[in-house]
């Protein structure tokens, strides 16, 4: 059973993402986005923006990482092997681009268990290292209540 | 790009996008997720599922290309969520899966600093089945374009 006092708290900020160029390149090229600002820094400087710019779902690579690593905690109690996404939202403040130091802060909105399966709510605050906001994102995770629930 | 300011009912151009295994695994490495479930048939059947399925963050990132397509700026999204309601089971040969995207204008306001926002409803298709439920983004869309001819 996850640990319902966990609900309302942050974990810690993460160390900061430094937002690679190429990364940004390799995640555009995998969904197929061939827009010229997510693949080529004069293009993207053309259109105004400091660098290349990471569609809008990138920031699903360095949140994840720092979501599992909170899940696979034996202390949290979350069977991550038998986890689905349920839903997800992200708001972008501004476009997350090629050079960015980012920082996530996982918050804990939400545990809940019906029908066999707990329901975990969580939010990440993502800001740069002046700590402005930079993207907020919301996903709803679910995993099978293993022992009696 | 739009020719017109968008108007609430516009309708998006449709995409209509295969999804292949090559593509799940190039999508696994560009994000860290390399959940078995989206390359193993064995672990994938194992939990219940038909077969591999795509990952719902790679469906939900083609299903926003749709909309940043149509705005013109894969920097224009402003938020956007989904519900993960029914898998893309993708089978191993080269047709891969159809994914069919389509969207709709449900409103058009004046944004915070100034400019529009549009909010689109994104259907998303598999097999004839609505795989996002709940599936919205709001974009920036140029004020006032001129109408061409």
């Amino acid at each position: 059973m996850p640990d319902a006092s966990l609900v309302g708290t942050a974990l810690p900020p993460t160390a900061p993402y430094r937002v690679g160029r190429e990364k940004i390149r390799e995640f555009a090229l995998a969904i197929g986005e061939g827009a010229s600002v997510c693949l080529d820094a004069d293009a993207a400087r053309a259109a105004g923006y400091p660098d290349v710019i990471a569609p809008p779902t990138f920031a699903v690579t360095f949140t994840m990482p720092a979501i599992e690593a909170f899940l696979r905690d034996p202390a949290v109690g979350w069977d991550y092997s038998r986890m689905v996404h349920g839903d997800q939202s992200i708001t972008l403040h501004r476009p997350i681009h090629g050079g960015d130091d980012l920082v996530t802060t996982i918050h804990v909105e939400d545990l809940k268990t019906r029908g066999g399966s707990h329901m975990l709510t969580l939010r990440c605050e993502v800001a740069d290292t002046d700590g402005a906001p930079v993207a907020t994102t919301r996903l709803l995770l679910v995993t099978a209540a293993g022992e009696a629930s | 790009m739009t020719a017109v300011g968008p108007e609430v009912g516009t309708e998006l151009p449709p995409l209509s996008l295969r999804v292949t295994r090559a593509d799940l695994v190039r999508y696994a490495g560009a994000s860290g997720d390399f959940n078995p479930i989206h390359w193993s048939d064995r672990v994938a059947t194992s939990v219940g599922l038909p077969g591999v399925i795509a990952h719902g963050m790679l469906t939900m990132a083609l299903a926003g290309r749709l909309v940043t397509d149509w705005a013109g700026d894969p920097g224009a999204m402003r938020s956007y969520g989904v519900r993960f309601t029914r898998p893309v089971v993708v089978p191993d040969d080269d047709e891969g899966a159809l994914v069919e995207l389509s969207g709709k204008v449900t409103a058009v306001d004046d944004a915070e600093g100034g400019g529009r926002v549009a909010k689109v409803a994104i259907t998303a298709t598999f097999e004839g089945k609505t795989v996002l439920g709940r599936a919205v983004a709001e974009v920036a869309v140029a004020p006032e374009q001129p109408t061409a001819g």
